[in-house]
C-alpha cells in the first residue's frame, strides 16, 4: 500500500494511508518530501508549502484557508487549516465564501478553470 | 438480459422492492399502540413511530403531515392502517386517502373511539393480521433497473469514505441513471463547497439556481443565529477521522451522485422524487432525519456508506452499508453489508467494487435482507424546524 495519496494534480496536501512518522521520506511524482510531524493515518500531509490565508486543496479543490503558515511535510488539520463555510461566527457575509458555481480557477493554468 | 430486480407492481405502476404492513400514528401520544400493532406482524409489520403530530405550526405541521403521507403510498407499502388518538392535528383520514390513491389495503382505528389502548391494540392487530395475510399472496415480478429510485447517504465518514465507499458508489449512481433509473442525494450541508461539481451537471438553468439558493440558506441560518456550523460539521468523530473542514466532507460525501449522471431536479423534503437521473432533496445531515426525507420521496433501496460503522435502518426501505474501512468491516461486521476496502490496499479496483455493490443493490432490491433490516434497525425521524408551541 501506498503511505499516502495525492488524489487531484491540483492538490497541495496528500492523505496519509497509514501512520507517517517525523524523518521519514515519501517520493511523491519524482521529488521527495520529508514528514516533518507524525500524521495519523487519513489525514493530511502538505506536499509544499502553503502560506497562511492559502486555500488548501484536496479534490482538486479549496477545502478551506490556512490558518497559519503550513511548511511541506507538516501535519494539515484543525490547528492550521479553517473551513470558510456556514461561518455565522464570522459576521460578515463578506468574510465567509459564497456558494460556487465552477470549478475554481487553475493557478497552473493562467488562472483558467 | 438487461440487468432488473424482482420486486412488487403496485397498482399505481410503481415497483415496491418490499410488501409492508405499514401502521401510522397520527401523532405521538398513538405512536406506542402503533408499534405493539406492528410487532404482532413481524414478518411484514413495520411502524412510523414519531414525536409530532401535534402542538405544530405551518410548514411543521406541513411536513409531518406530507411525510406520514408519502410513506403511506410509498411502494414498499401493501397495506396501511392509521392509528389516531383522535384529538389530534394530523388528520387520519387524509393519511389514509393518501395510501388509497396509490391503491393500498387501509383501514383506520382511534384509540379514543375504541375506548383505550388495549381496545385499539386488540382491533389493529386483528385489522393488520388480516392485511398480512393478504400481502402474503402477493407475488414478485421481474422488473427492469430503471424502475429504482436509489437514496445515496452516507454518515460516520472518514477518509475511506472520500477514497473508497463513496466513489464506488457514485459508479453504481452513474450506471444506474445510465440504465433509465433514478438517485436522490439529500444533506445539503454536505454539499456545501462542493456545489460547483452538481452544478455544473444540471440539465436545466433552474436547477443549479435552486439548488444555489438552499445552500445559500442554510449558510444564512448559520450567521442569523451567529452560530459556526463547524460545531457540528464536520462532527467530532469526522474530525478524528482526518476530516478538518465542511468543504472536504462536502467533496468525499458528493462522489456519491457519481461523475456523469445529470442533476434533474431539486426537491423539498420529503417531496416525490419524479425524474429519471439525480434529484437533489433539501434535508439535514443528520442520518435518520435525511434517511427519512429520501425515502419518503420514493426511494426503494438505500444505500449508506460508512466510514467509522452506523447501524441506521428505515421502517419501509431496506438500508445496504457499505465501508472501505478495513478496521470497521471487521469491528462493525454485524452492520456492514459490503467491504470495498480493498480498494485502500489496491486489493480491489473502484470498478469491481461498484459491481459489487450494483449486484447487491439488484439483490436487495429482489428481497434480500440488508444488515440493518436482520438487526431490527427501522429508525425514522421527521425533520422539525420550528419549536412547539
Amino acid at each position: 500500500m501506498k503511505p499516502v495519496l495525492v488524489i487531484s494534480e491540483r492538490d497541495n496536501v496528500a492523505t496519509a494511508l497509514q501512520v507517517l512518522d517525523p524523518g521519514q521520506t515519501l517520493s511523491l511524482a519524482g521529488a521527495t518530501l520529508a514528514v516533518l510531524e507524525a500524521v495519523p493515518s487519513g489525514h493530511k500531509i502538505a506536499i509544499r508549502a502553503i502560506h497562511a490565508g492559502e486555500e488548501v486543496v484536496k479534490y482538486g479543490s479549496p477545502i478551506g484557508l490556512a490558518t497559519s503558515e503550513i511548511a511541506a511535510g507538516a501535519h494539515v488539520h484543525t490547528h492550521n487549516l479553517a473551513s470558510t463555510r456556514g461561518r455565522g461566527d464570522l459576521g460578515s457575509p463578506a468574510i465567509a465564501a459564497e456558494p460556487r458555481l465552477a470549478e475554481p480557477p487553475d493557478p497552473r493554468n493562467g488562472g483558467q478553470p | 438480459m438487461k440487468p432488473g430486480f424482482k420486486g412488487f407492481r403496485r397498482p399505481d405502476g410503481r415497483i415496491g422492492t418490499r410488501n409492508h404492513v405499514l401502521v401510522v400514528p397520527t401523532v405521538i401520544c398513538s405512536s406506542v399502540v402503533a408499534e405493539r400493532i406492528a410487532a404482532a406482524t413481524p414478518e411484514v409489520g413495520t411502524a412510523l413511530p414519531h414525536l409530532a403530530g401535534c402542538g405544530q405550526l405551518g410548514p411543521d405541521m406541513h411536513v409531518t403531515h406530507d411525510t406520514l403521507a408519502a410513506y403511506c403510498g410509498h411502494a414498499n407499502v401493501g397495506a396501511v392502517l392509521v392509528v389516531a388518538l383522535g384529538c389530534e392535528q394530523v388528520v387520519a383520514l387524509t393519511l389514509a386517502e393518501a395510501a388509497r390513491r396509490h391503491g393500498k389495503l387501509v383501514d383506520i382505528i382511534a384509540i379514543q373511539t375504541e375506548g383505550g389502548t388495549v381496545r385499539a391494540t386488540e382491533k389493529g392487530i386483528r385489522i393488520a393480521r388480516a392485511f398480512a395475510d393478504k400481502l402474503a399472496k402477493v407475488e414478485r415480478d421481474w422488473c427492469d433497473a430503471s424502475e429504482l429510485v436509489l437514496s445515496l447517504k452516507c454518515g460516520g465518514s472518514d477518509y475511506t469514505s472520500g477514497l473508497a465507499s463513496n466513489p464506488t458508489l457514485g459508479r453504481v449512481t452513474d450506471r444506474l441513471v445510465a440504465l433509465g433509473g433514478a438517485a436522490v442525494l439529500g444533506e445539503i450541508a454536505e454539499i456545501m463547497g462542493a456545489e460547483h461539481l452538481l452544478a455544473s451537471r444540471a440539465t436545466r438553468a433552474g436547477t443549479a439556481t435552486k439548488l444555489i439558493q438552499i445552500i445559500t440558506r442554510v449558510e444564512t441560518e448559520a450567521r442569523a443565529l451567529g452560530l459556526d456550523i463547524r460545531g457540528t460539521q464536520p462532527s467530532p468523530g469526522n474530525i478524528r477521522g482526518g476530516l478538518t473542514t465542511i468543504e472536504e466532507k462536502s467533496l468525499g460525501a458528493t462522489h456519491k451522485g457519481g461523475e456523469l449522471a445529470p442533476l434533474e431536479d431539486v426537491v423539498a423534503y420529503a417531496a416525490p422524487i419524479e425524474r429519471k437521473g439525480l434529484t437533489v432533496m433539501d434535508t439535514p445531515g443528520l442520518d435518520v432525519e435525511s434517511v427519512t426525507g429520501m425515502v419518503g420521496g420514493g426511494a426503494q433501496v438505500v444505500v449508506f456508506t460508512t466510514g467509522l460503522g452506523t447501524p441506521t435502518g428505515n421502517p419501509v426501505a431496506p438500508v445496504i452499508k457499505v465501508t472501505g474501512n478495513a478496521r470497521t468491516a471487521r469491528q462493525m461486521a454485524d452492520n456492514i453489508d459490503l467491504d470495498v476496502s480493498g480498494i485502500m490496499d489496491d486489493s480491489e479496483t473502484l470498478e469491481t467494487a461498484a459491481d459489487r455493490l450494483f449486484d447487491e443493490v439488484l439483490a436487495v432490491a429482489s428481497g434480500k435482507l440488508t444488515a440493518a433490516e436482520r438487526l431490527g434497525h427501522r429508525e425514522f425521524a421527521i425533520h422539525r424546524r420550528n419549536p412547539t408551541i
